[in-house]
């Protein structure tokens, strides 16, 4: 048989960090190079396989932040440092790091939505001078649901960062209320030098985005990022399939312009 | 040729090729006392059914509806063995028209070709059956896919004879050898293809998200009972979801499958943790019939559906394919649906 793409391989599990009850980034031994934004098909053999995004990656490892949610995620969060799982890929498109240089870059993000850009907030925060400006923006339910702290105060430090919650308790003392509230008060002077990257769920990616588009940011500087169901990540399974787009081939990542035409 | 000389063929064939064809299995129907038209294997061409059309399509031959990728133990796959044997496929004109839609799917969608399929699809030659009309619910010559030139056989039987053009050099070699020693007469034959059918459409130029929001979906959502008959018996539809199992005398080996999966069925989108778009039959008979009618052509270059018809001869609430296409044409020439 020709080389076969749904054949995967084994990783080793470096460390394993409990970012919530049900939230945990696993930190493999890899040499594969993403780009940012792309995803991986992981699996166990007898449980099943699922397409879970990079969360970041560096020289021979990579970084998945998995929730507990589902029949094989279940079985992931049982897994210890040292053991291993199975991954193919990277599959689909990463994005445009490129297109953001001098431009002045908001990333908002929803919940494990925050996953899948991680490795782009990183890329920037590492490269300050190659932007205008940053900002993250980030919302979770509840202070018990908010990711990657350490990072989120080590961002902090030296660039705009917003954490909120929908609904806070009486430890916490950060913000409250949707992400959309937070991008109301952004102001922009130059909305066409604005590029914004808004990732989430998707009532959440909706009414965030068109806040932006009332700020005057053009459709063409959004770029969103899509999850789907997704069995082959290669274009022939079917299951992520819009209009005639596959998103596990041209997406996860889109530019606006192109994801408002893509109804389900 | 008579049919025993024919059926010596078969045999020799028999050597080298996997020999599929309609078949009849008696009792076999969806209601008790009816027959089921398939694909079987055959040893002799009186096992081949010729005046009905088969309820599913030739395409497991391709495309099983459940296919073992790989085995594994512990930590090692394996990957299942094929058959050496090449395949003989006794197949209409839409039919192999089909497996070119197939091919475009699983050969040139995404960056790599589909090895399960191309291993199986390598060895694949058709058989070309003529079709003397059209069948019930046919509509082929809508789509375009009455005709086929893509064939190493046209078998015509007429009485007790048998008419047979080879068209694949491989074949007439193996062939032409049992032939010396028939008492075949030479005729010329050209294969015949139906012209005209009962059901015909225009299929629209255009179809696009303005039909998305029509009423004329919602009466789908209360007719259509997503059982999926159509997408397991068209020969076009592609798509599988993954599926690992363990056995039960010994958990720690199992095998990796992919197993036919269905758009119209509960759950084909739905994610870990429940999240899931086009929740309504009439959201999913919409992007069945958006994907066979534009989304695939804008993709591709042709249309996906062939015009067999088996889908509106399997629905169990008699809701029509072409009839929906058709709405849709009236709708985009201005008429109220």
């Amino acid at each position: 048989m020709a080389q076969n793409p749904y054949l995967p391989h084994k990783v080793k599990i470096l460390s394993i960090k409990r970012q919530t009850k049900i939230d945990y980034t696993f930190k493999l031994e890899s040499s594969i190079k993403p780009d940012n934004g792309q995803f991986v098909e992981v699996s166990l053999p007898k449980i099943g396989e699922c397409p879970i995004s990079v969360s970041d990656f560096g020289d021979g490892w990579i970084e998945m932040t998995i929730r507990r949610v589902g029949r094989v995620t279940n079985v992931l969060h049982d897994l210890k440092e040292g053991d291993g799982m199975f991954i193919r890929g990277p599959y689909g498109n990463g994005f445009p790091l490129q297109k953001y240089k001098n431009k002045h870059i908001v990333i908002a993000a929803g919940g494990t939505g925050l996953a899948p850009v991680k490795s782009v907030v990183n890329y920037f925060y590492d490269r300050l001078d190659l932007v205008k400006q940053l900002n993250l923006l980030t919302g979770f339910k509840s202070p018990e649901d908010v990711l990657f702290k350490d990072e989120l105060e080590k961002w902090s430090k030296d660039f705009n960062v917003i954490v909120t919650v929908d609904q806070g308790n009486k430890d916490w003392t950060g913000d409250v209320g949707l992400i959309t509230e937070y991008v109301k008060d952004m102001d922009f002077s130059n909305p066409e030098e604005v590029e914004v990257i808004v990732v989430g769920p998707p009532m959440m990616m909706k009414f965030t985005v068109q806040e932006f588009l009332k700020l005057g940011v053009p459709e063409e500087n959004i770029t969103v990022s899509f999850e789907r169901k997704m069995c082959c990540g290669i274009g022939k399974c079917g299951h992520c399939k819009i209009d005639d787009t596959y998103v596990c081939l041209e997406g996860p990542v889109f530019n606006y312009t192109k994801a408002m035409e893509l109804i389900d | 040729m008579s049919t025993v000389e024919f059926n010596n063929i078969i045999s020799k064939l028999l050597l080298d090729y996997r020999i599929l064809a309609p078949v009849c299995l008696e009792g076999k129907g969806t209601f008790s006392g009816t027959d089921l038209v398939t694909y079987g294997d055959i040893e002799r061409i009186q096992d081949v059914v010729f005046d009905r059309k088969t309820v599913y399509s030739a395409k497991e031959v391709v495309f099983p509806p459940n296919e073992t990728m790989f085995y594994f133990t512990e930590e090692e796959f394996k990957q299942p063995s094929v058959d050496q044997k090449g395949i003989l496929v006794f197949a209409r004109p839409c039919d192999i028209n089909a497996f070119r839609r197939l091919d475009a799917i699983y050969l040139e969608s995404g960056p790599y070709p589909d090895p399960y399929y191309l291993q199986l699809r390598e060895k694949l030659k058709f058989v070309l059956m003529e079709c003397d009309h059209g069948f019930k619910n046919c509509f082929c010559t809508s789509t375009g896919t009455n005709e086929t030139g893509d064939f190493s056989l046209l078998i015509r039987t007429e009485e007790d004879q048998i008419f047979c053009l080879i068209n694949d050099a491989g074949l007439e070699d193996l062939i032409s050898e049992s032939l010396a020693s028939n008492s075949m007469r030479k005729v010329d034959l050209q294969p015949r293809f139906v012209q005209r059918n009962k059901t015909r459409l225009q299929i629209p130029d255009k179809l696009d998200n303005s039909l998305f929001a029509h009423p004329l979906w919602q009466e789908y959502a209360s007719r259509c009972t997503g059982c999926g008959r159509c997408n397991f018996s068209c020969p076009t539809c592609s798509c599988f979801t993954m599926q690992d199992v363990f056995y039960r005398d010994n958990p720690n080996c199992g095998e990796r499958r992919r197993v036919w999966a269905s758009c119209m069925i509960e759950g084909y989108t739905e994610m870990a943790g429940g999240q899931e778009v086009r929740k309504t039959q009439g959201e999913r008979m919409r992007f069945k019939v958006m994907h066979k009618f534009s989304d695939f052509k804008k993709r591709f270059g042709f249309h996906m559906c062939v015009g067999c018809g088996r889908c509106d001869n399997v629905c169990p609430e008699y809701i029509s394919l072409p009839r929906c296409v058709e709405k849709l044409q009236e709708i985009n020439n201005g008429g109220v649906s």
